[in-house]
């Protein structure tokens, strides 16, 4: 069992997807304006992952190595349009805001890189737990990056007001260049405590 | 007239990398030398050139609702628009393998220029988001094209100039959490930063169609002391 925790668990930090292996960076910063859509991208994300972990592992035994890529695309995207139906259909507003993001999650680096890194070596079960675990390292730092950038540009967290009135909202960290120095400054944070250095 | 202001718009104003976040990763990963990075930033115009008018095509003819009615009367309710993010990524990666093939064949010296940059650009968010963004802001076919040229222009500006700045970053005394994806990602957001001031430029008959993301905040609302 210890080695189902591992897998479970060391994506959260140590093997973080976004701040150690460099994954899925677009997505993360584009989606962070509010906790709630980050949250929304989050459990999408997850869901992609865990499931595209699953099904490829399952057929790892039969893909001819040449097109596993154009196996592995059409697994992910046929995962994504049911991710972006199902939003449609009972998070309409959410999905309006996501935009592009939602079918951004094809190309996002994390659920193809897991397939290829782990999910083509080894067993399905294996496999749905470590891309479970990167979903919710992914959903970990979208979640702080989107508390931080909605408490200090509208002084609210998850839609319910923090800060009282008098307090001005700053701009900035709602606008792009907000976004990459918010995820710059949390990277230095994470590396500083897990003491990793980069050459 | 119309077409310069979408290229300046997508190069500058809403430039696909530091307004957009796309294409982060192969940014981050291939940044770190002058060369490397010009070659791939060009890979990218040329991928994005070619592919934006063609999933055009694709979305116009095939997959829009009522699209097919040139096959048969038949087919006017039809609505296929759910099939688009699965069409578009099969055209992109067939027209890079395309690609691929032609400049083996043709031109083989820029062919051994990008290397395996070429395949990996079927996996850059670049290219899937411009076709997206173009089918959602329901472009004309000569608009796509020049969308898809000028936001390649400026995905290149933008590697090309990280990747000058890197090359003097490494020389600088940083402290050890901070070395590598830290800096560089802060780096970028100065870049951003700078790269908004161009959001100042008015240009004659702004075109209502190519709107910001929904997710992207409201700037009138902001306080001028945030500038």
């Amino acid at each position: 069992m210890a080695s189902a925790k591992k897998l479970l668990m060391d994506p959260f930090s140590d093997n973080n997807p976004i701040t150690v292996q460099v994954l899925g960076i677009c997505s993360a910063l584009a989606v962070t304006v509010k906790v709630e859509t980050a949250l929304v991208m989050a459990l999408a994300l997850t869901a992609v992952v865990t499931l595209s972990n699953f099904v490829i592992s399952l057929m790892r035994n039969t893909i001819p190595s040449g097109i596993r890529m154009i196996v592995e695309m059409a697994v992910i995207s046929s995962l994504v349009i049911v991710a972006d139906q199902i939003l449609k259909a009972f998070l309409f507003d959410i999905s309006k805001q996501l935009s592009v993001f939602v079918g951004l999650i094809i190309t996002n680096c994390i659920v193809m890189g897991r397939a290829e890194a782990f999910a083509l070596q080894n067993p399905p079960g294996a496999s749905a737990l470590d891309g479970l675990g990167n979903g919710i390292g992914y959903g970990i730092v979208l979640i702080s990056v989107a508390s931080i950038r909605e408490i200090l540009g509208f002084g609210s967290w998850f839609g319910i007001r923090l800060l009282p009135e008098s307090y001005v909202p700053n701009g900035l960290a709602l606008l792009a260049p907000g976004a990459f120095i918010i995820l710059g400054l949390l990277i230095w944070l994470q590396r500083t405590i897990t003491k990793r250095v980069e050459d | 007239m119309e077409y310069i202001s979408i290229a300046v718009e997508a190069i500058f104003v809403k430039n696909i990398l530091l307004a957009y976040f796309l294409g982060m990763c192969s940014f981050l990963a291939c940044s770190k030398k002058v060369d490397t990075a010009v070659g791939l930033g060009f890979a990218v115009v040329f991928v994005l050139t070619i592919t934006v008018p063609v999933n055009w095509l694709i979305s116009h003819f095939l997959l829009e609702p009522g699209a097919l009615k040139w096959l048969s009367p038949s087919f006017n309710d039809l609505d296929l628009s759910f099939l688009t993010f699965i069409c578009f990524i099969a055209t992109i990666a067939s027209m890079v393998q395309l690609v691929e093939m032609v400049l083996d064949k043709f031109f083989p010296r820029l062919y051994h220029a990008l290397g395996i940059f070429l395949p990996l650009i079927t996996v850059n968010c670049a290219i899937l988001g411009a076709s997206l963004f173009m089918a959602k802001d329901q472009m004309a076919l000569g608009e796509a094209t020049v969308y898809g040229f000028s936001s390649g222009v400026g995905w290149l500006l933008a590697i090309a100039s990280m990747a000058a700045i890197r090359k003097k970053l490494r020389y600088s005394d940083l402290p050890s959490g901070l070395k590598g994806l830290g800096i560089t990602m802060i780096t970028t957001g100065l870049m951003a930063m700078a790269f908004m001031c161009f959001a100042g430029i008015s240009l004659e008959k702004k075109k209502e169609n190519i709107s910001p993301p929904a997710v992207q905040p409201i700037d009138d609302q902001r306080n001028p002391e945030d500038n």
